[in-house]
């Protein structure tokens, strides 16, 4: 036994292997309690994360995590696992850099493999305005101790030698940022991670429980909600639930959660969709992006290649494919790589992105008291949700915004002092 | 696919035209605060139901228009602010 209940090892493999013997489960089905200390709704990466650090870095247990599906339903199990640090804004540097040292230590954190492999991130510029935003990200990330750099042509094919980097495709390939430190790791096992060690430390993790009301008193709005309010708990499809604190990481539902509560978002949800192949040999070294061609693209350790996008252009909570996509993606791809024409797409699916204007994600404190969002993840989330567990926590259990989010807050759309991060956060621009 | 029934050019595939989001009542310039004018550019109400929405017919007429639709189904309904 280790603090996380079980402790996972080479040992109790070879142990089980003999024996035969059921392994435990990862976490138990807790008998729900009517009041807790913090209530976090949204069992996805960013409400365990938060779950995990109330509990382990500020002692804080009487927690609940509940979601209206299963843990990791949502973008956390459907997003293109990369993470990377080499973002456009000092503010989203720092904040992204200290979200890739929490995942340099989460196997060793949650003693479970998450499978990270730092392989190198891309970013191919394929016009001169391209390699200019890449050239200024690359002098931020310097300044801030990234490594990152602008390599041409020659070095991005020693790199990567599927790519096309001939001068007379379409879209040829001018140069890349370059970034080491930026790879892939295994979604669900970050996932599982965390429930597990938020389970172990006490956390209660309510799945199949969808909440269907804030309740809330002395706001400005109808029934005591909006600005100026208090936060009292929620009602849920299996009952009511006290709690002074309620946090939304709800991601792609958002808004409906926020609107409870009385707080309007800035913000818009959009499905984005990936694609992934049947498997092949391992050819594809690193993890390569095109901004312009919209695609971004890594090979799997069972050597499927995953593809993704931009979000699609109407916002809906409808998670249906489309062709346009697929015709679209297998255009762009070949474009990179020509060699690949032979290779059939497997599956494809998608996921809700809750957009803000600026690319940045919404967190902290709102003006309903004890009502904490961490929402806004648009592309961008699962390679900042430890941090933004670590954040969150810290600020829920110190009562004061925690340094690095406070660039991030949700007074910004109405002071007017946003975050452009859009050059850096996504692909579809 | 989405189908956009376009005032002028009739059914279309939503891709010849660009969503141009939920309508928000514009506020009244003369007394308006710039909370309230950063609230009407911002702020979305963002539901999985029906929302009235602008469109721009940008491949055909150039026209904008507005309609009702689904968000959760993607179904649509002619609105009657057009």
């Amino acid at each position: 036994m280790s603090r996380h209940g079980y402790r996972y090892s080479a040992g109790s493999l070879i142990r089980h292997g003999l024996t035969r013997g059921e392994w435990p489960r990862m976490w138990s089905k807790p008998e729900r309690r009517s009041t807790y200390d913090v209530v976090i709704v949204g069992g996805g990466l960013h409400g365990l994360a938060t779950a995990y650090y109330l509990a382990k870095n500020h002692g804080m247990t009487n927690v609940a995590v509940v979601d209206k599906g299963y843990l990791g339903a949502g973008g956390s199990g459907r997003n293109t696992a990369i993470v990377r640090s080499n973002y456009l804004t000092p503010e989203g540097v720092a904040f992204y850099d200290r979200s890739l040292h929490l995942y340099n230590n989460m196997a060793t954190d949650l003693n479970l493999n998450v499978m990270l492999s730092k392989r190198g991130h891309l970013t191919l510029a394929h016009t001169d305005s391209a390699l200019r935003t890449m050239n200024w990200r690359a002098e931020v990330n310097k300044l801030l101790d990234i490594d990152s750099s602008v390599i041409g042509p020659k070095e991005v094919k020693r790199l990567t030698p599927s790519l096309d980097v001939s001068p007379d495709t379409r879209y040829p390939i001018l140069g890349a940022l370059y970034h080491p430190p930026g790879g892939i790791v295994r979604h669900d096992a970050v996932v599982w991670g965390y429930a597990r060690a938020a389970a172990y430390l006490g956390v209660h993790l309510l799945q199949g429980t969808e909440v269907l009301d804030i309740t809330c008193t002395g706001g400005d709005g109808p029934q005591g909600k909006g600005p100026g309010g208090r936060v009292t708990g929620i009602h849920t499809s299996r009952g009511d639930i006290n709690s002074p604190v309620v946090v939304n990481c709800t991601a792609g539902w958002a808004s409906l959660i926020s609107n409870m509560a009385g707080i309007p978002l800035a913000i818009t949800t959009h499905p984005l969709q990936a694609a992934v192949t049947e498997p092949c040999k391992v050819f594809l070294p690193t993890v390569v992006v095109s901004g312009s061609l919209h695609v971004y693209v890594s090979q799997t350790d069972r050597g499927e290649l995953v593809f993704g996008a931009s979000v699609d252009p109407v916002g809906t909570y409808r998670l249906n494919g489309t062709l346009e996509f697929t015709e679209e993606l297998a255009g762009h791809v070949l474009e990179l790589m020509p060699g690949i024409s032979k290779m059939r797409l497997m599956r494809q699916w998608s996921g809700l992105c809750d957009m803000t204007p600026d690319y940045s994600p919404i967190m902290g404190f709102t003006p309903v008291e004890g009502y904490f969002v961490d929402v806004g993840w648009g592309t961008y989330g699962f390679k900042a949700g430890p941090v933004a567990g670590e954040t969150m926590a810290e600020t829920i259990a110190n009562g004061c915004t925690a340094e690095l989010i406070a660039p991030f807050s949700i007074d910004r759309f109405t002071d007017g002092d946003l975050v452009g991060e859009k050059g850096a956060a996504a692909v579809g621009h | 696919m989405i189908v956009v029934p376009c005032p002028s050019c009739g059914p279309r595939n939503s891709s010849d035209l660009r969503n141009a989001g939920e309508v928000v009542p514009r506020p009244d310039p003369d007394t308006a605060t710039l909370t309230e004018w950063r609230s009407y550019l911002y702020l979305r109400e963002n539901p999985a139901s029906w929302v009235t929405e602008t469109w721009y017919c940008r491949n055909g007429c150039r026209r904008y228009f507005t309609i009702e639709r689904n968000t959760a189904t993607n179904e649509i309904r002619e609105s009657d602010t057009t």
